[in-house]
């Protein structure tokens, strides 16, 4: 939990800040075409908490933890000590991987809700360090932008995206078959379907949060 | 004159006969502890095992000879339910396993000490850790479990290794944590995957000592996969016991007394081609044994 919480802070932390200022940087001279420059604070948030903040994060994640997880599976698998384990009476699922999900699944949201902020604090800086808009209105207009049901939406998503990584992951590893080449296939199997899948899945998952909680309809 | 007998009850004088036919020859001993009978097992076209049958005697060791990709290791994992065959029957101590489910089977893994190819320990756990893991599993006293921790590194030798982590330790060590940690618990089965490969000959030797003096001490029943010929020669031409001392000596077999507790079981191809002591299977003149055995 140590390693999949405090461990991808700084990585997750510093995509989420640089979306955000990357964000600001391209929409503001669109929205000032039209005038609706104050609003860059609200086009941020609602991009970032909807959207980039939940799959970016779990990307980093799925590359950085869904790797850590398969070959460390991957290995257990090739050296024996999985079957070493069942040998001796443990089931490897409820050692192994139970623990794995529960932290990916309890850990990711709040990554994602910590690369949020940050997305905002990099947005309010290059709004203001760039475009001299001040900050006052940036966050404003954020504030306007969001409602509860974003909020809740942003954390609902990476639940689902944590459950995901993890059973990839795990399941990857575990079916390693084929010595430290297999592990390296494994690995990068598991970041690669992951990755996919998150994308899949958050647009499913975005409509039916669409749905079940009104979020983006007017 | 013969006294005559007339038997009131066939029923209870077969029973009669059946103890006193016991008494020698002991059911506990009759009984062979692990039992294949005609085993198959295929994975998608390539047949790894060809109608396997074959036991093992209570205290009593099996070495089983074969190329590498053979099927000796698979024969371990079948004995352990970590895979199951397509046909035929496996018993551990008279009991079919081939049906039980993995919770079942987990009490079945109990009687069974496992050493794997490499040791298999757990990195991330220290020596002590790892030789612990099975009593743990079973919540047992942590002054027990120390204990018993200790008794089972006293027995490899290895007991200053105990708060070492296994990437601190040789290739030898490795392999004899292994063993301690398959010995935890006293069970009566031990099975051995090529415990010596890539080991120098004075540290498998060592690891040979060890099988030796369970199966001589302690009476474990065990199945050794190799395909080394030291092995063999070691296995199956000393034995240990106990000088006047105490100490633990081995002996090599002479003129007075042939080891009959130890056979040795050679595969080609999924199949038995040979069974029975070194002795017969030095003498034998199949050329793909003989090229085994000597080498040329």
């Amino acid at each position: 939990m140590d390693l999949i919480g405090v461990g991808s802070t700084p990585i997750v932390l510093l995509t989420g800040f640089f979306t955000g200022g990357v964000l600001v940087l391209q929409t503001f001279p669109t929205l000032e075409y039209y005038g609706v420059q104050s609003e860059s604070g609200r086009s941020v948030a609602t991009s970032l908490i909807r959207e980039l903040g939940p799959v970016l994060s779990a990307l980093m994640v799925s590359g950085r933890i869904g790797s850590a997880i398969a070959a460390e599976l991957g290995s257990m698998v090739v050296s024996q000590q999985i079957d070493a384990m069942r040998a001796f009476g443990t089931n490897p699922v409820r050692k192994l991987v139970l623990p794995r999900l529960i932290a990916l699944i309890s850990m990711l949201p709040l990554l994602t809700v910590a690369a949020d902020i940050f997305g905002l604090i990099g947005g309010a800086i290059v709004a203001s360090g760039i475009y001299n808009q001040e900050i006052s209105v940036f966050v404003n207009s954020a504030r306007n932008g969001i409602e509860f049901e974003d909020i809740l939406g942003g954390i609902i998503k990476p639940l689902f995206f944590g459950l995901v990584i993890g059973s990839v992951a795990c399941h990857k590893g575990l079916s390693t078959s084929g010595g430290t080449v297999g592990v390296g296939k494994s690995t990068t199997d598991s970041v690669v379907i992951s990755s996919i899948w998150v994308i899949i899945f958050d647009f499913f998952l975005s409509k039916a949060l669409q749905y079940l909680l009104g979020i983006g309809r007017f | 004159m013969h006294e005559v007998v007339t038997i009131a009850d066939p029923e209870s004088a077969a029973d009669e006969l059946a103890e006193f036919d016991g008494a020698i020859n002991s059911p506990y001993r009759a009984l062979p502890v692990i039992e294949f009978r005609d085993v198959h097992l295929a994975f998608d076209d390539k047949v790894i095992l060809d109608g396997i049958s074959f036991h093992v005697r209570r205290g009593e060791t099996k070495i089983i000879l074969g190329r590498s990709g053979g099927g000796k290791s698979t024969i371990i994992r079948l004995i352990l339910g970590l895979l199951k065959p397509d046909s035929g029957s496996i018993l551990i101590d008279g009991e079919d396993i081939t049906a039980l489910s993995e919770e079942e089977m987990m009490t079945v893994r109990r009687k069974i000490g496992m050493v794997f190819q490499e040791g298999a320990l757990f990195d991330s756990l220290s020596v002590y850790e790892n030789v612990a893991y099975r009593l743990r599993e079973l919540n047992v006293a942590e002054e027990e479990i120390e204990r018993e921790v200790r008794r089972m590194l006293r027995f490899v030798d290895l007991e200053d290794a105990i708060d070492k982590m296994p990437n601190e330790l040789s290739g030898g060590m490795r392999r004899r944590v292994g063993i301690a940690r398959a010995l935890v618990g006293d069970p009566e089965i031990v099975l051995y995957d090529e415990p010596t490969a890539g080991l120098d000959p004075p540290t498998a030797r060592t690891i040979c000592e060890l099988a030796i003096k369970l199966r001589d001490l302690q009476d474990v029943s065990s199945i050794f996969v190799t395909h080394e010929m030291n092995n063999v020669e070691y296995l199956s031409s000393e034995y240990a016991t106990v000088n006047e001392k105490g100490e633990v000596i081995f002996e090599a077999e002479g003129e007075r007394l042939c080891l009959i507790n130890t056979e040795v079981l050679m595969l080609r191809d999924g199949k038995i081609i040979f069974s029975g002591s070194d002795e017969k299977l030095r003498a034998s003149t199949d050329p793909y044994i003989r090229n085994f055995v000597f080498g040329k």
